[in-house]
């Protein structure tokens, strides 16, 4: 771990230390490159995570006050947390569930695709398929993938049998125990998975890939890296010829501190990184940095998501083992036949025991009727629905200016009104959720509206045309050279699949294109 | 000054919920007498029987210790002790439950929740009690959930695939559980 200087004005500086930001500090380091990681939250380790469902939560959670609007369900059920991201090293890749699968090759062309849909902002992504899989190949070996590079899968849990011998009967072919960043037998120096169930309370094996023990250790290890914690960055500064010079931050004793910074990569989740560019405002830059096409935060993606489970008379135990590891892939094609675009995944999940009653049931759901379901939680079966969101330009992260946080900075709002392309394809996908589990022996399935959105996407996407978006195909913002996003706001459309895996595969290939842009001096 | 402390400590009412353990149970093990009480700084008794009331309507176990129930309205009790207008938000509402409300039947109870259950005093009280109640070891023995299980080596050993009554899964579509034999 190196201790670097505040006025070098040679590093790179990352904010954010998760998916993206742990990664493109590993891969930037063992290249040479100093780096600042400036990472909001505090050091936990596998040690100190809690499996006391609740005490993880508030342990992990980024929980400062963030506002919400628009028609989305959201602002009903969940207007105090409408996105559920993680505040501590390692960012949501320690609560993550460790599912990766990729997006399919027409959701990255979805434009041309499923041509133009009323009402939705679509665009094809400005990176060629065949050169994201090659990422996504890089990706898989690092994070040691399950079912892919002969990596066996997971070993199928009681709750994956239900939801297994539900999906055959209904007649999907594509289930297996899903691709996941989960060790299946000792490997990169992690131990196997002991199925403790509830991945998102952190892994206390280390089994389930987390920048926190794989790609921040190693960064230390390269003596490059100078990892800030609990320092939030409030504001990116520049010069007079516009490029980016450093970032203020306030440390953990709220001091404010001033990094210089050759190069800055915001990596701070959607939500975050959409507002730190906004508050960054100047004189030169009055709608905020890379703003100058009134794109930041827009097009602000969630996957059309919820829960569906279902009470059975047998005992399933679906606590013990790794919480998502079970997929349904068919459904991921696009097929308008079925009333909408695009697909979605059905997702094996199980949730603790206040959390299935406050966020995996309809909030709707009490009296005897919660009752019944409640007394079947060791006979319960459940899944997550996880599918594309339709962009819209007014689905959009702003600032709120009526709501400050512990520095007086105005808070994120997070404005969503649905595409009705996501009401048809909830329905469609409750629908089949429904019959999967009573095809197992479900006798009551209860379903809940989009829960909070844990996928936070394309808020800042990349575009071939900057009237379109706010990054080039490497993450570098179209207005200042020297600023990029490595999160996954970069994302052009969200896909059908959980993000972690494609916003590691772009910070991989990031990393390579900012290493190449100092050395010739482009930046 | 103090006399005005005294006064408004005075006012605030300290209530107290009461129970008898039942035989057999969880808490019959741990319990160091047959009876248990809970404190309440902020609510009175008579506020926190009909939160006892309110909470086993929106959440009803009838074999669930009614001491769980009990330390879900000490939760609530703390939340308005922490925010006033919290407290006032709930005092309405439960003036509104009517007096008769923690004896009535429990279609009148459920009767009278229905229609509040837009307002945010059902919000609030519906999330406090699942938040709770759920969350509590009572609760955990009570729906056979067996808590952390790290310190026992996770489920690998344990169970987390000994369902028998429904087919097995082929190993192409799942994995092999890894014994320690090299590839």
């Amino acid at each position: 771990m190196a201790t670097i200087s505040h006025d070098d004005t040679s590093v790179v500086l990352i904010i954010g230390s998760g998916a993206g930001g742990g990664t493109l500090a590993h891969e930037l380091t063992r290249r040479g490159i100093k780096v600042v990681l400036l990472e909001a939250g505090a050091r936990q380790s596998i040690a100190s995570f809690s499996q006391v469902p609740g005490e993880a939560f508030m342990q992990l959670t980024w929980l400062e006050p963030r506002t919400t609007s628009g028609s989305w369900s959201v602002k009903e059920d969940y207007a105090a947390l409408p996105s559920w991201t993680c505040k501590t090293v390692g960012g949501t890749t320690v609560h993550w569930t460790g599912a990766t699968p990729r997006a399919r090759p027409w959701e990255v062309v979805n434009r041309t695709t499923y041509g133009k849909v009323d009402g939705a902002s679509m665009i094809d992504w400005p990176i060629p398929y065949s050169e994201l899989l090659r990422y996504y190949e890089i990706a898989e070996k690092r994070m040691v993938v399950a079912r892919r590079n002969g990596n066996p899968g997971i070993p199928a849990s009681s709750h994956f049998k239900v939801f297994y011998n539900g999906a055959k009967r209904i007649g999907y072919k594509q289930v297996h125990t899903n691709y996941m960043a989960i060790n299946t037998r000792p490997a990169d120096g992690r131990a196997m998975c002991m199925q403790q169930g509830f991945c998102v309370q952190g892994c206390k094996v280390g089994a389930k890939w987390s920048t926190l023990y794989t790609e921040i250790p190693r960064a230390e290890a390269t003596g490059n890296l100078d990892l800030r914690i609990e320092s939030r960055a409030v504001r990116i500064e520049h010069g007079a010829d516009g490029l980016a010079t450093g970032v203020v931050y306030r440390d953990a004793q709220g001091r404010e501190q001033r990094q210089k910074a050759r190069i800055v990569c915001v990596a701070a989740n959607s939500v975050e990184t959409s507002r730190l560019l906004l508050l960054s405002e100047s004189a030169k830059y009055p709608q905020g940095l890379a703003n100058s096409n009134d794109q930041v935060g827009r097009h602000y993606s969630h996957h059309t998501g919820g829960f569906v489970f279902g009470a059975f008379e047998q005992p399933i135990h679906f606590w013990r083992g790794a919480t998502l590891a079970g997929v349904v892939e068919d459904e991921t094609r696009h097929d308008p036949a079925r009333g909408f675009a695009g697909g979605y995944h059905l997702e094996l999940a199980a949730l603790d025991l206040p959390s299935i009653a406050t966020a995996g049931f309809p909030q709707t759901l009490w009296g005897r009727d919660l009752g019944y379901m409640m007394d079947r939680y060791s006979a319960m079966a459940g899944i997550f629905i996880n599918g594309e969101d339709l962009p819209r330009a007014s689905n959009r992260i702003t600032l709120n200016p009526n709501v400050k946080d512990q520095f007086g900075l105005p808070v994120a709002n997070i404005h969503v009104d649905d595409h009705p392309n996501n009401a048809a394809m909830r329905a469609h996908a409750q629908k089949q959720a429904k019959a999967l589990l009573e095809a197992a022996g479900a006798t009551r399935v209860v379903m809940t509206r989009q829960t909070p959105a844990t996928h936070n996407m394309c808020a800042n996407r990349m575009s071939a045309d900057p009237r379109e978006g706010v990054l080039n195909a490497h993450g570098q913002t179209h207005d200042i050279r020297n600023l990029f996003v490595s999160d996954g706001s970069a994302m052009s459309t969200s896909s059908s699949a959980n993000p972690t895996l494609t916003i590691v595969a772009l910070a991989l290939r990031q990393a390579q294109y900012i290493e190449q842009q100092m050395r010739t001096r482009a930046i | 000054m103090n006399t005005d402390m005294d006064r408004r400590h005075f006012i605030r009412g300290t209530g107290m919920l009461t129970g008898t353990v039942l035989a057999g149970s969880a808490l019959a093990l741990l319990a160091p007498s047959r009876t248990w009480a809970v404190d309440l700084g902020t609510l009175s008794t008579t506020e926190g029987a009909a939160l006892m009331a309110v909470a086993g309507t929106i959440a009803p176990h009838d074999t669930l210790a009614e001491a769980a129930y009990a330390l879900t309205v000490k939760a609530i009790d703390a939340e308005c002790a922490r925010d006033a207008p919290t407290l006032a938000m709930l005092r309405e509402g439960l003036a509104q439950l009517g007096t008769e409300f923690a004896t009535a039947t429990e279609a009148t109870r459920v009767r009278v929740l229905t229609a509040m259950e837009s307002s945010p005093f059902f919000k609030f009280l519906r999330y406090q009690t699942l938040s709770n109640l759920y969350a509590s070891p009572l609760a955990y023995d009570h729906f056979g959930y067996e808590g952390e299980s790290f310190s026992k080596g996770g489920y690998l050993q344990r169970g987390f695939n000994d369902l028998r009554w429904l087919p097995d899964v082929p190993l192409a579509d799942s994995g092999p559980v890894f014994t320690g034999a090299t590839r």
